[in-house]
């Protein structure tokens, strides 16, 4: 899986989890600039990313995410290591 | 459900449900709870205002004002236990942890109670394996292990002496689902929360299926199918021999369900059988098979005919005169199953798994059979429902009803409330609803301070007998002083058991002539309405009480007392 690919999945599972089909997630999206994705709602997006991908992110990398290019990234390297 | 599915339902309308306000006091993050409790509630028709104590800031939190101005109906404290074992590593005297934890909740809980009145949802502490001296730590009094357990056990003392303490057992409900579904450790270190998003919904669950026991919807009866839920097998072709039940095949699974079914009967459930068959195939393993654990003593109505099962649960219900809504009805056949939730949707009737050997721990999972009290009528009951189904076919017998009233023999017991019969009177405010006219809702802390409110309240407790047996406790009044001259009636609840006694003739002459002895000129009655006590919408009227506003006064000076067939027991 590519990272377009991982993106555009990730797109799907926040577009189900925050219940909003407007959002069109970029690389350089981050929480401040998405209505509803707050901390409270980052741990349930990231608990649905996990289960999606079957991976299990550190806390280290829950608290790096800067963006979301930045998580995709790290699920790439996760799928790849597999 | 997931947490995406709390989120969705907290969107919807909750307008018309009834409103419940939770308070949570706790050590660690409880966002996710507070979201899980309100979404779950919607569920049950509740609308749960939650309130969220600034969190880890319990000894502030009490010490000020805006819990005590939330004046929560339910006040849930929970410590987690990654907390407990923090303080406890840091504890200098690890001997008297436990000691010293308790004494702490019971002053939170004092502290509190001075200030308002609210129900306690006191959380218990999940099982470890000790982190220091392992499987070693039972001979070890300082180990935490041994110390969580301590106060788990003294948790459950002082709610056992305490009726405004209620707990929630999560080490239970951590057992079932396991360490590793429960504890998401990341979730900690972030951002103290102590359990994963799916098992904070199972908690939530847990604890709104406390608080829903208070609001009068708790199951009273069980119905059972036969083939293949109380045995395997289908008795009409297999015969009894080749039943599976006991040791034969996978009887075990079955033994299981009837070893529950028989326990929950002791608790007070009451038990029906609702089965295709011939009545005389149906009845034959209770009367002869050697294995089987429940008899025909145990099952309080017994159907079995080849008619729809809807129309016998209707017909169960008549009999035992109860609610739908307090029904759970086991099958295994799915058909069956959805036909009973189409034309009678009130009726929790539960899914069930493929394989029989799955039943029960899929069904103790569910917890159907909560509840808030447990009394000596619990225990009784299928004794006086049984009793019941002899009046029933006696009535037959006598072409009057006065006649079929006078041979009932019927004696009643008056009294004020006692330390033995407050919990059945706080139970049976809580529970009735039909024969309820202003449906207040008491707890046994409630119904104490009322009834040593001698100054402003005077109770009553009636229990009936006849010849059959006793009826138990079924009548309550809660005579509310308003002033020198005026006694309002601000709880009358009866017992459905004993709906057409006479009983409320008999229970307003002693109201009138109590008000009568202690000079008071009217006794001042009101209804309202809800879902479900029209039964008693014209009750004043029917007792000639003359209708003013809402309200239905009663004048002492000439009240003559009513006609009826109950003696006043001699005891008293």
């Amino acid at each position: 899986m590519n990272t377009n690919e991982i993106l555009s999945e990730c797109n799907k599972i926040f577009i189900d989890q925050l219940d909003n089909p407007a959002i069109a997630l970029k690389r350089e999206t981050t929480a401040a600039t998405v209505d509803e994705w707050d901390s409270l709602t980052h741990i349930q997006l990231v608990v649905a990313v996990e289960k999606h991908f079957k991976i299990r992110f550190t806390t280290a990398e829950i608290q790096g995410f800067i963006n979301v290019g930045a998580m995709c990234d790290t699920i790439e390297a996760k799928l790849n290591s597999k | 459900m997931d947490f995406k599915q709390i989120k969705v339902i907290l969107k919807k309308d909750f307008t018309g449900f009834k409103k419940v306000k939770v308070a949570i006091l706790a050590d660690s993050s409880t966002q996710y709870l507070t979201q899980a409790i309100r979404g779950i509630g919607y569920n049950r028709k509740l609308d749960i205002e939650v309130w969220e104590a600034e969190y880890d800031a319990i000894d502030l939190v009490i010490s000020g004002y805006q819990l005590y101005d939330f004046k929560p109906d339910f006040t849930i404290i929970f410590l987690s236990v990654q907390k407990l074992r923090t303080k406890f590593y840091k504890s200098d005297s690890s001997q008297d942890f436990a000691e010293s934890i308790l004494a702490y909740l019971k002053n939170i809980s004092s502290i509190i109670s001075s200030n308002i009145k609210t129900n306690f949802l006191i959380i218990n502490f999940p099982d470890i394996l000790d982190p220091v001296f392992g499987n070693y730590s039972g001979k070890v009094i300082s180990s935490f292990s041994y110390q969580q357990k301590k106060i788990n056990l003294n948790l459950m003392h002082w709610a056992q002496s305490d009726t405004s303490i209620s707990l929630i057992d999560l080490c239970g409900l951590h057992a079932m689902h396991g360490n590793a579904n429960t504890i998401d450790a990341r979730l900690y270190i972030s951002s103290d929360s102590v359990f994963s998003l799916d098992f904070t919904i199972n908690m939530a669950n847990n604890i709104v299926q406390v608080i829903d026991t208070y609001t009068g919807r708790s199951k009273k009866c069980l119905i059972l199918d036969l083939d293949n839920t109380l045995w395997g097998g289908i008795i009409g072709d297999d015969g009894l021999e080749n039943i599976r039940i006991g040791d034969l095949g996978i009887g075990k699974a079955f033994t299981e369900i009837q070893l529950w079914a028989k326990a929950l009967k002791d608790r007070g459930i009451v038990l029906a059988v609702c089965s295709k068959n011939d009545e005389a195939n149906a009845r034959e393993p209770f009367d002869k098979h050697p294995d089987m654990l429940l008899r025909a003593e145990d099952i309080t109505v017994f159907v079995a005919n080849w008619s729809n099962k809807h129309d016998n649960i209707k017909y169960i219900q008549s009999v035992l005169n109860i609610g739908f809504d307090s029904m759970v009805f086991i099958d295994d056949s799915s058909f069956e199953r959805n036909m009973v939730r189409t034309y009678l949707p009130e009726v929790n009737v539960p899914e069930l798994p493929d394989d029989p050997a799955e039943y029960l721990a899929f069904l103790n999972g569910l917890n159907l059979f909560e509840t808030n009290a447990y009394t000596k009528e619990d225990k009784e009951r299928t004794q006086l429902y049984k009793a019941e189904v002899l009046r029933n076919e006696a009535i037959k017998e006598y072409t009057s009803e006065a006649d079929f009233l006078k041979s009932l023999d019927m004696v009643c017991e008056v009294e004020p409330f006692t330390s033995f019969t407050i919990p059945r009177v706080a139970q049976l405010t809580q529970r009735s609803n039909q024969f309820n006219l202003l449906t207040k809702r008491y707890t046994e802390e409630d119904v104490k301070r009322m009834t040593e409110d001698y100054a402003k309240y005077h109770t009553f407790s009636f229990a009936l007998a006849d010849k059959y047996g006793s009826h138990g406790l079924v009548g309550i009044i809660i005579l509310e002083k308003k002033d020198d001259k005026i006694m309002f009636i601000d709880t009358w609840i009866m017992s459905c058991r004993v709906l057409k006694r006479g009983l409320e003739q008999f229970v307003l002459n002693e109201i009138m002539q109590f008000a009568k002895h202690h000079k008071f000129e009217k006794v001042i009655g009101e209804y309202i309405e809800t879902k479900k006590n029209g039964m008693v919408r014209d009750h004043y009227k029917n007792l000639g009480f003359t209708p003013h506003g809402k309200l239905w006064y009663c004048n002492t000076m000439n009240y003559e007392s009513k006609k009826c067939h109950i003696k006043k027991s001699d005891k008293l």
